[in-house]
């Protein structure tokens, strides 16, 4: 049995390793065998771009050797996959080696598409790719008071970082001495500061106190130098913006034809591709109504690896995907939260706390232990 | 309707049934149709002051099996 994981971020890795966990009999013997194709041989921590980008995080914690984390008995190899052939069970690579499988895993993962909104990528900032947040910190650094708007995208990947980057540029913001001379204004999408509405709550009366001013129901539609304009004929005036872009899934997603806006149409408990037994998507490569987040893929790994090592020995899945999904929320001034929650349990976030913060500081070095499979 | 596109939000929370129109009313051509599934009783009043105050069109709404339906059409 071939198990072919096709992409080496969070989701794919904490899957193959799973996986090689569960199937070390299977993959010793020879009867079974997982590849990982990957665009790199780098992984990097994604959640550690936020901090990056108000310069509490350096780039070069943000990496490890792809190889490093994986178990030896996975065949690893930066070669990506540029064809999809699901009717015959195989995909072709970026080297043109046409690789057959048993069972695909889809992990390619989402980016920023700030180009998707008129002016947004020359006139704003953002932290989604190590060079932008790099850009960004730059730009905080030269940036001497006045209005500041934070703008967020739809679809985006990790819900509470619109949140998070807000208190974060209040900490940044009162670290240098100039909080006095900024005018920090928030804007999101639906008609609350939060999708969840128990964060929402909370959150609103935190900036009341800080004296952030919000705007809700603003989605982009249009950024000119010095100005965002809503879909909702609303608009902000910035001297610097901060935005949480759009996103969409990868371009190979796109260019198979795999799903609308590269999201690849996926069973909610299954997790597999609509119409096909043997193809598995897991984390921002679905097109699942719930949070694009890094423990959304690792709870998904979790029970797709599960599942898919019971298909290979007994034939049948063993468990479903109940939607769980965890979040740190990051609330400035040294304290965290956070909001945990699935399909059916709505979340209940507490106040937030120096400990969770803290928590949240060493998770951001146990990362690694994670994506090996460890915790 | 069966080229309606289906948006199906029920039991979720994060981005939650609005976020979810949003994201799919941006990717359809205009002229669509969504159907959007939801069992958020918030959604009863966001999403028609959403759709109204963009400028898209509610065609239909009505609930069924405590599962609220919003038939959206992309007008512009």
């Amino acid at each position: 049995m071939h198990i072919l994981v096709v992409g080496g971020g969070m989701g794919g890795t904490i899957l193959a390793n799973n996986l090689a966990r569960r199937l070390s009999g299977e993959l010793e013997q020879g009867s079974s065998k997982i590849t990982m194709l990957s665009a790199t041989d780098k992984h990097m921590y994604q959640p550690g771009l936020l901090y990056v980008a108000v310069g509490k995080m350096s780039t070069t914690e943000l990496y490890r050797d792809q190889k490093s984390l994986l178990e030896p008995s996975i065949d690893f190899h930066v070669d990506p996959v540029e064809k999809f052939d699901m009717d015959n069970n195989s995909v072709t690579t970026k080297s043109g080696k046409k690789i057959s499988y048993d069972i695909l895993c889809i992990a390619t993962g989402s980016r920023g598409n700030a180009a998707g909104i008129p002016g947004l990528a020359e006139n704003a900032c953002q932290f989604y790719t190590e060079a932008d947040a790099l850009a960004m910190y730059k730009k905080l650094q030269k940036f001497e008071g006045g209005k500041v708007v934070v703008a967020t995208g739809v679809p985006h990947k990790c819900p509470m970082s619109p949140l998070e980057i807000t208190f974060f540029l209040v900490d940044y913001f009162k670290k240098r001495g100039i909080w006095d001379k900024v005018d920090l204004h928030y804007t999101y999408p639906i008609g609350r500061v939060h999708s969840l509405e128990p964060v929402a709550n909370w959150a609103a009366p935190e900036f009341d106190k800080l004296g952030i001013t919000y705007e809700t129901l603003f989605n982009m539609k249009e950024v000119v130098p010095g100005k965002v304009i809503s879909e909702e004929d609303s608009s902000a005036e910035f001297d610097l913006l901060v935005t949480v872009p759009p996103h969409k899934g990868q371009q190979v997603i796109e260019d198979n034809e795999l799903g609308a806006g590269g999201f690849i149409p996926t069973d909610k408990k299954k997790l597999n591709m609509e119409g096909r037994e043997n193809v598995f998507v897991l984390g921002d490569t679905t097109n699942l109504p719930i949070s694009k987040a890094g423990s959304t893929a690792h709870f998904e790994a979790e029970a797709l690896g599960e599942n898919i090592a019971a298909l290979v020995q007994q034939g049948e899945p063993v468990r479903e995907y109940d939607g769980k999904v965890f979040c740190f929320i990051e609330a400035g001034d040294g304290k965290a939260t956070y909001a945990m929650f699935d399909y059916n349990n709505p979340p209940n976030p507490q106040a937030p706390t120096s400990g969770l913060h803290w928590f949240k500081t060493a998770y951001n070095r146990m990362y690694w232990a994670s994506a090996r499979g460890i915790i | 309707m069966s080229d309606r596109i289906l948006v199906d939000a029920k039991n979720t929370f994060c981005p939650g049934p609005l976020m979810e129109l949003i994201s799919n009313m941006k990717m359809a051509d205009v002229g669509a149709e969504l159907e959007l599934l939801s069992t958020d009783e918030g959604s009863a009043a966001d999403i028609p002051e959403w759709v109204n105050k963009v400028g898209h069109e509610i065609i239909e709404s009505f609930k069924e099996d405590d599962v609220l339906h919003i038939i959206v059409k992309k007008v512009k």
